[in-house]
């Protein structure tokens, strides 16, 4: 019977990442010794790209997943298909990986239902393995393969919360906004808009990040500051670009919302 | 109210009632006479207000008597309502004397309200300037109003502000004005005016109330600098406010001073060299935006707030310490801290390192504020703050006064009968104290008023959007997939089964999409706070929280319980009954929760402990605890205040998560993130800043927290 493998693509040019206190060497590690890592963070803080950075430096396929509530283990392991009347197998990303040792990186792993995550229990441990029910196969992971999962704590409904049962087979890093000089970099990197205007923009974000917990739910992530750079170099005025790309994108709420350009318009 | 105008013969009683003159001896033949001969609906618009206003005061409704019937010949019903209203107001914000001078002083009062049209009320800029303050660097300010005539000014941890800000014929010309002030009091913290003595230095001068004068003139320009060279936008807004109020012509002396604290990192004492020769020179013109200098206030605060966090730093010291993995066994020294504090330029707060035994350690949030709040104080961290505390330290920070046992007050008197025992976690021991605290669950009196009615009228459009949004949630339809049956074919199932059934397998038969309506399956359990702490405004506000939302999860059907807490020693640990789950929300419940008044302390660990017990018997998948307090865990004459009270309520709390309830708290008590990270855990509580939003954001949490 064919199987049909989902393409496992290479991270051919240098993702642009500043590892900044040896969370790298970490991951490394983690990975030469087969260790499934977690990563933590708010939401734009960088984890992703961190992904994209080590698979590129460590040279393995990367698969991305990002999980929803919808997500089924099928999704993951793989289905019967028929093409032309015969009866194929697509392989899920999640076996692929495992298979011919890529890093599977299932993103936001929180959105996902709690019982199609279990799948990943075995090959989250010392057996490496994942069992395909339908195929009556035990896919042992090959060498190169890395399970990696992210997730942001800072939600607050009890809904969505990682059962201990999975988040304790990881090794754990914490993510944070990066400090302001790099962030600057980060943000002078990614979009070409000027020094000084960078500068201003992180330190705008530094103000939103103090109103966290009264009145906003997060900050201003790298992201958004990326997204407003983006605006302000296409030629769109950073007021309108900030209100655009970070205000409204935070907060509805009029009185937060007009406290925020205050905080701008005083920055800027 | 009758349609036909009423004699004075019948007047004379009604006002005899209503100002009690039985007791007050008031005269009120003018007023009855002067309100007889009032038209009809004139009338009865004064006597209505004069018993609604006797009701509040005797005082104040006797001198409406005396004042509205001349004032109508003058005024409208509407202007006037707005006029007792605000002599309402102020009795409740200032007190008696003042409300009664609104109501002497009509003119002044239209002569506000001329200023209210083109002027920043506080209540409309204050919402937005309190976020605005709080995304700036430094300590977390508060905004207040304050009716005092010296202008603006903090006491290092509230900003003061006047009740309206009119110093211009433009709208948002003033509004930038009361946000230039509100930055001004903030460069005063962030810069470090308080950081150098200035008023004792004052004090040394002939006359010392010019000398603070020249010291204030000379901290604005100061500040003004610093501020244009963090906040660019505000330092503009700065020039075109002094520009317009022309105050920035400044004689060559002042030009040179300004340019001298203009040089980055200057800092209070710099002002202070340059008093010497500023006493003996004119003040320069103030900008609109110049704040006052209190140093009474700021000393009495700031004195407090040291001692309060030096020690809270050395035990958060000995917490991180504790925290961390024991040291080689043969090695008993204390272990070596260090801190290492680096700042971009002179103008940042510097950002510190925790180093132990040479080693970085992270800071978790709350730490860093403490310190940036204590290196606000000094310019620095003084070395002995780095000394965590030891055990007798943390005892001088728990125990406060202890003058009685708690065996003492209550022994003897109290029956036990009929109580449930509860015990409590003594952190000092490590260990329960079994069947320590006596509770008694007690139906509240139901207060059957039209609470309900008023509370509806006060928030029509909150009541009419929390139904809506509430609803929302509740229709959730959801498509279900791989369904043994349903209205659609799963497609994606279809195909794989046929797929299956072309490799030889079963062909699954859940092949089908339903529409299902989420079984929400919760059961939630608010625990109010009725220690004597919430007496006044801030009880009301929890009364019509805990009623909009009720109104609120009737269209929901969510299974709620409401129950206050409060407790004077261990003896007399008392749940009030407001709902049950079992029971519908009717007349007797909204009469409960109009009847909820504050009691005696704040005893936590038993209220929560009872809770969990009451969760546990209801059939739910997700069971919740929500606590609305108003402060920490505190008892009477009682080793309960302080860590063993928090230690306790942990404890509690722990249990209730074994137990399979989420915890969640709702203060509006400004220091608790102090103590609620580690009561709750970092995700698991909030702050509510502004009392009077608890009724919009205590629904928007609950959505949150079960979506």
């Amino acid at each position: 019977m064919d199987i049909i493998s989902p393409q496992l693509p290479h991270i051919t040019a240098e993702p642009f990442y500043r590892p900044v206190r040896g969370e790298h060497a970490l991951f490394e590690a983690a990975f030469g010794r087969q260790l499934p890592v977690l990563l933590k963070g708010p939401t734009g803080c960088g984890k992703t790209r961190f992904v994209e950075y080590m698979a590129w430096k460590l040279n393995r396929p990367l698969v991305t997943v990002a999980c929803h509530e919808d997500l089924t283990a099928s999704d993951l392991i793989g289905r019967y298909l028929i093409v032309g009347g015969q009866t194929v197998w697509m392989e899920g990303p999640l076996s692929a990986a495992a298979r011919h040792g890529a890093i599977c990186y299932l993103d936001e792993v929180v959105e996902a239902r709690k019982d199609t995550m279990v799948v990943i229990h075995p090959l989250a441990d010392s057996r490496r393995v994942l069992p395909i029910e339908k195929r009556g196969e035990l896919v042992h992971a090959a060498d190169g393969f890395m399970l990696v999962v992210s997730y942001n704590p800072g939600y607050q409904s009890v809904l969505k919360e990682l059962k201990q049962s999975t988040r304790q087979r990881f090794v754990a890093l914490d993510f944070d906004y990066p400090a302001p000089e790099l962030e600057a970099d980060i943000v002078v990197h990614e979009t070409g808009i000027d020094r000084d205007t960078a500068t201003k923009l992180v330190k705008f974000a530094g103000m939103t990040r103090n109103l966290k917990g009264s009145g906003l739910d997060e900050g201003a992530s790298t992201r958004l500051l990326v997204h407003a750079g983006t605006l302000i170099a296409a030629g769109i005025a950073p007021e309108e670009a900030c209100r655009a790309a970070i205000s409204q994108a935070m907060t509805d709420d009029a009185e937060m919302l007009s406290a925020v350009q205050e905080l701008f318009s005083s920055v800027f | 109210m009758a349609q036909r105008e009423l004699t004075a013969a019948e007047i004379a009683p009604l006002l005899d009632d209503w100002l009690q003159v039985e007791f007050t001896d008031y005269a009120l033949h003018d007023q009855v006479a002067r309100i007889a001969a009032l038209g009809t609906g004139d009338q009865a618009f004064v006597l209505d207000w004069i018993r609604r206003s006797a009701a509040v005061n005797v005082q104040l409704g006797h001198m409406f008597a005396t004042q509205a019937p001349r004032i109508l010949t003058e005024a409208n019903h509407r202007s006037v309502e707005a006029w007792i209203l605000h002599a309402l107001d102020e009795i409740d914000r200032v007190g008696l004397k003042s409300a009664l001078d609104v109501l002497r002083d009509h003119g002044r009062f239209v002569a506000s309200g001329r200023e209210h049209a083109g002027g920043a009320v506080y209540s409309e800029f204050a919402g937005v300037l309190r976020n605005f303050v709080h995304g700036l660097s430094g300590r977390v300010l508060r905004l207040e109003q304050d009716g005092c005539a010296d202008g603006a000014y903090t006491d290092s941890e509230t900003l003061f502000l006047p009740a309206v800000v009119a110093d211009f014929d433009d709208a948002r010309d003033n509004f930038v004005l009361a946000k230039l002030l509100v930055t001004m009091l903030w460069a005063q913290t962030r810069f470090g005016t308080f950081a150098c003595d200035f008023a004792s230095v004052c004090a040394r001068y002939p006359d010392a109330a010019r000398a603070l004068d020249c010291f204030r003139a000379l901290e604005t320009l100061r500040l003004e600098a610093a501020i244009a060279r963090e906040l660019p936008g505000i330092g503009r807004e700065a020039r075109r406010a002094r520009a317009l109020s022309h105050s920035d012509a400044l004689t060559p002396a002042w030009r040179a001073w300004r340019e001298r604290l203009a040089v980055p990192g200057a800092g209070a004492r710099e002002s202070l060299a340059c008093l010497d020769a500023a006493y003996a020179a004119a003040l320069p013109p103030a900008p609109p935006f110049q704040c006052a200098l209190r140093p009474d206030a700021v000393a009495a605060v700031q004195a407090a707030r040291i001692a309060r966090e030096k020690t809270l730093l050395r035990v958060k010291l000995s917490e991180l310490l504790d925290d961390m993995p024991p040291r080689a066994e043969r090695d008993d020294s204390s272990p070596r801290l260090e801190l290492r504090s680096a700042a971009a330029s002179p103008d940042d707060l510097p950002r510190h390192d925790l180093l132990v035994d040479g080693n970085p350690v992270p800071l978790p949030d709350h730490m860093a504020a403490l310190l940036t709040s204590i290196q606000l104080d000094f310019s620095e961290i003084p070395p002995e703050y780095l000394q965590p505390a030891g055990p007798g330290d943390y005892d001088a920070y728990a125990a406060q006064s202890l003058d009685k046992g708690p065996d003492d007050v209550w022994s003897g008197t109290y029956h036990e009968d009929g109580a449930i025992f509860y015990p409590e976690w003594d952190f000092r021991r490590q260990h329960f104290r079994k069947n320590w605290c006596v509770m008694r669950e007690i139906d509240i009196a139901p207060v059957h008023d039209d609470f309900r009615a008023q509370v509806l009228q006060r928030y029509p459009g909150l009541a009419r959007q929390l139904r809506r949004s509430f609803e929302a949630l509740r229709d959730q339809d959801r498509p279900e997939r791989r369904q043994v049956d349903g209205n659609e074919l799963d497609l994606d199932a279809l195909v794989e089964a046929h797929g299956d059934a072309h490799a030889g397998h079963d062909m699954s038969e859940r092949l089908f999409t339903r529409r299902h309506r989420t079984e929400r399956d919760i059961a939630v359990l608010f625990m109010v706070d009725m220690s004597g702490s919430t007496l006044g405004w801030i009880n009301d506000v929890q009364r019509e929280t805990l009623l909009l939302l009720s109104e609120g999860l009737e269209t929901l059907g969510d299974r709620y319980a409401i129950y206050g807490f409060s407790g004077m020693t261990r003896k007399k640990c008392e749940l009030y009954r407001i709902k049950r789950f079992e029971e519908n929300y009717d007349a007797d419940v909204q009469g409960r929760i109009s009847g909820i008044r504050a009691r005696d302390y704040t005893r936590m660990g038993f209220a929560v402990r009872h809770a969990t017990h009451l969760l546990g018997q209801v059939q739910a998948r997700r069971r919740l605890l929500i606590v609305i307090s108003d402060g920490k865990p505190d008892d009477y004459t009682d080793k309960y205040r302080g860590p063993y009270g928090i230690e306790d309520t942990r404890r509690a709390l722990l249990q209730a998560m074994h137990a399979g309830v989420r915890p969640f708290c709702i203060t509006v008590d400004k220091e608790a993130r102090d103590y609620l990270p580690r009561l709750y855990g970092a995700a698991r509580y909030t702050v509510v800043d502004d009392v009077a939003r608890l009724p919009y954001k205590v629904a928007d949490i609950y959505r949150r927290l079960t979506h």
